[in-house]
Order: structure tokens, then C-alpha cells, then sequence
């Protein structure tokens, strides 16, 4: 999918990508000669139809995850899955953290505390508040995470 | 107002679709290296014991080989069941491991995700179901080939649900497939649904490697005598219209005694040896 600025006859550039509520995805564009913005609005239909598919609209920054479409997509069984943490390099989860985490669907939970994690490891960050889940969904597109 | 075409707009592409489907392939592929040989199991109506005949021939190969079984009917899943494989699902960093049987035979299927009882479905349900359930399917059934640490296998098993488009979507996910084996009852209902899926098989590019007919006649627990249970012979009319070989004729053993357990083991292992001739 490509935008163009009519006026400019230039592609738009990606910017952003959001999930604001009641299953819409956003994407806001920008025309880099003019800097007219736009924001492209997909319903629930539409955007459950692309995340079937297992592709992220905007590029993916992180490797998809073990069994992602089967994780994201399929209403399953609490412990159906056991993730591997890295133990010994373990950032500290705040309270804060913690009951955000509890609000992700269990099917899945394991695998976004994984991805957190890896994102704390990875940075040198001690310990993962609600900031740092902030950031990391931000840095590594995990609109629905 | 003249429109140029998406191809001619030459900017960057960041969402990078394609690649991203083109990589999702090239994980199947990959994980695939592994696994000597990938057969599916098909039918072209349910009920013919297709998962039975899945079940038992990786029991009966798993004694000299190693088996992994895919249970593709995401719907109404029943290999994990029939095999004795459990979960939890470990996840580490080469995938998901597989559940592994007392056979030790590695197997995945959607009965080891969903709670008991619950139907296969998708978590954010936004109405207007059938417009993504192919996809939906498709792309669970690819993450059990390329996200599954398989390991080295001899065999990979794929137990499918019935009816065509499963095959289709399996030629298409899985290039390295090594041929299809088909299941009927000895009816000629099943016969004709058979042949349907046989001959869509052959337009997919896929070798169909044989025929099992599965209840072909009652095998009683008591003498072992075989009598009949079906009209039909639909396994050597379907061996004869298509040229494949009739791999074996399984049947129906209503209780477990010593003979009849044998005689059926016997049975299943001439067709484990034929199948993995054919398959070569």
C-alpha cells in the first residue's frame, strides 16, 4: 500500500501506527515535499484481515516471535504454553508492570513478557515499569502488546 | 485525474508485505531441511478413521524411526488424543517444542491449545468470520511446520482435516511435500469423495503415494475371523483409477484381544514398510 500526495505527485511517508480503540489500526502518513499529514483508518474487519495474515503494516522491527499468528490470533488455553525467561540477567518487574502484564491474555502473556524482557536485557534496564513497556511498544511496534 | 500504478510510484515500501509472506515461507523451507520425508494424510469425507490410520502408522514407525505427527484438522483435533501427547508446550529459542508421546513421537495439534471442549477460534472476533477463517487456518497450520522444533525426523505425518482445501493449502505452504496418502472406507460414497480429493491432488502437483481402506470388514476379538461391514471396494477401485497401489486393507477391530491385536499390528507394519517404499 502506497499514499500519494496529489498536489506534490510525491509517495507519502510512513510515519506511525496506533491502535486506538474498538479494533481500528492507524497509520499516519506524511507527504515529505508539502509535510501534509494524514492518518489511514483500517475498521476492526480490515485490521483483524491483516494481522490473520501475520504482517505488520509499517514494517516489522522484531523477528517474529515462536507460534506469533497462533499466540495473537487463537482464543487458547491459559497454560498451553511455558516460555523460556533468561533467568540469571532477569530485569526487576515494578508493581506497576506487573498488573499491566496481568491484562495481556494469559494464551499469550508468556511470549510479551519474553519480548519485554529481551527489550530490558538488551538496553541495560534494571528494572520495567510501565514507562519502559510504553517505550518498547513504541520502539518495536507492539501496538496490541 | 491519471492514476500511476503502485509499481510505478518508486518509494520505499516500508510495510515490506511481501517480504515479510516471502519470509514466512522461507521459515517452512528451512525447518523443513530437517525432515526427511513430509506425507500427508487425507480423505475426502470425515469418518473414514483417517486420524486412526495417522496414529497407528507413527505408533508402528516410531519403533525404528523418527515420526513427528502434524494434526492439521484444527477444528476437530484428535491425533494429540489417540497418540497420549500432552502438554504444556515448552518455548525456547529455536521454537516451540513439540509434545513428545511415550512413543516418542513429536506431535502438534490445536487439541494441546485449546482449553478442553472449546471450539477452535479466533481470540478479537470482529463479526464477518469467513472472510478470514481461510486465512486465519492457513496461517496456524504454517506456524505448526516452520515455528515447531521438529528436529531431525525420517517422517513428518500431517493428519488433515477432509475435503480439498486443505491439501491445496498444504501443496502451497509446504513445497518439499513428499506425496499424499488417501483413506477411505470400502463405500462407494467414499470412493467417489476420494476420488474428488485425489484427482485435486494431482492438480496441486502432489504424488498421491497410495490407499488405505480403512474398516474394510469386521475383525472379531474372539476367532479373529475378518466378516464384512461395508458394501464397497472402494480401496482397489480408487488403486485402479488412479495407478497407485492399495497399501494395505485395515479392519475394523471392535475389542482388544491378544490375536486381534497381532494380526492388526501385522497389518500395520507391511503398510509402514510399503509406504516408506513408495515414499523413497
Amino acid at each position: 500500500m502506497k499514499f500519494l500526495c496529489i498536489d506534490c505527485d510525491a509517495q507519502m511517508s510512513y510515519e506511525e501506527r496506533s491502535q486506538p480503540g474498538d479494533g481500528t489500526f492507524a497509520a499516519a502518513f506524511s507527504c515529505p515535499t508539502c509535510g501534509r499529514r494524514i492518518a489511514m483508518l483500517a475498521n476492526p474487519m480490515e485490521t483483524q484481515l491483516v494481522s490473520s495474515l501475520g504482517v505488520q503494516i509499517g514494517g516489522r522491527v522484531l523477528d517474529e516471535q515462536p507460534m506469533e499468528l497462533v499466540r495473537t490470533i487463537v482464543d487458547g488455553r491459559p497454560d498451553a504454553f511455558h516460555d523460556d525467561v533468561a533467568e540469571p540477567t532477569r530485569p526487576v518487574w515494578s508493581t506497576g508492570a506487573v498488573e499491566r502484564l496481568s491484562r495481556v491474555p494469559s494464551f499469550v502473556r508468556g511470549m510479551v513478557k519474553r519480548i519485554y524482557t529481551d527489550y530490558a536485557v538488551e538496553r541495560g534496564i534494571a528494572d520495567i515499569t510501565p514507562d519502559v513497556m510504553d517505550r518498547a511498544r513504541s520502539d518495536l511496534g507492539l501496538e496490541e502488546m | 485525474m491519471n492514476f500511476r500504478t503502485y509499481n510505478e510510484v518508486h518509494g520505499e515500501d516500508r510495510s515490506r508485505l511481501l517480504e515479510q509472506v516471502v519470509a514466512q515461507r522461507t521459515r517452512v523451507v528451512d525447518r523443513m531441511r530437517g525432515v526427511e520425508r513430509i506425507i500427508a494424510v487425507v480423505s475426502g469425507k470425515g469418518g473414514v478413521g483417517k486420524s486412526y490410520v495417522t496414529a497407528a502408522l507413527a505408533r508402528t514407525l516410531a519403533r525404528e524411526r523418527r515420526i513427528g505427527v502434524i494434526d492439521g484438522d484444527l477444528q476437530g483435533p484428535t491425533a494429540a488424543r489417540l497418540l497420549g501427547a500432552s502438554g504444556p508446550l515448552h518455548v525456547g529459542a529455536n521454537g516451540v517444542e513439540p509434545a513428545m508421546t511415550a512413543d516418542g513421537i513429536r506431535v502438534m495439534s490445536t487439541d494441546l491449545l485449546l482449553a478442553e471442549g472449546a471450539p477452535f477460534r479466533a481470540r478479537t472476533d470482529g463479526g464477518e468470520r469467513f472472510t478470514r477463517r481461510g486465512i486465519v487456518e492457513a496461517g496456524v497450520l504454517r506456524e505448526f511446520f516452520s515455528d515447531v522444533a521438529w528436529g531431525t525426523l525420517d517422517l513428518l505425518l500431517a493428519d488433515l482435516a477432509p475435503g480439498a482445501h486443505a491439501l491445496e493449502d498444504l501443496a502451497e505452504l509446504v513445497p518439499g511435500l513428499t506425496g499424499v496418502l488417501v483413506v477411505t472406507i470400502p463405500s462407494d460414497e467414499s470412493r467417489r469423495a476420494v476420488a474428488r480429493n485425489v484427482r485435486r491432488a494431482g492438480e496441486c502437483g502432489v504424488r498421491v503415494l497410495g490407499v488405505v481402506e480403512n474398516m474394510s470388514g469386521y475383525a472379531c476379538g474372539g476367532c479373529g475371523e475378518t466378516g464384512p461391514l461395508f458394501d464397497g471396494s472402494a480401496g482397489a477401485d480408487l488403486a485402479a483409477e488412479f495407478a497407485v497401489p492399495l497399501l494395505a486393507r485395515l479392519p475394523f477391530v471392535a475389542s482388544s484381544t491378544r490375536h486381534a491385536d497381532a494380526s492388526q499390528s501385522e497389518r500395520l507394519t507391511a503398510l509402514a514398510t510399503a509406504l516408506l517404499e513408495v515414499a523413497s
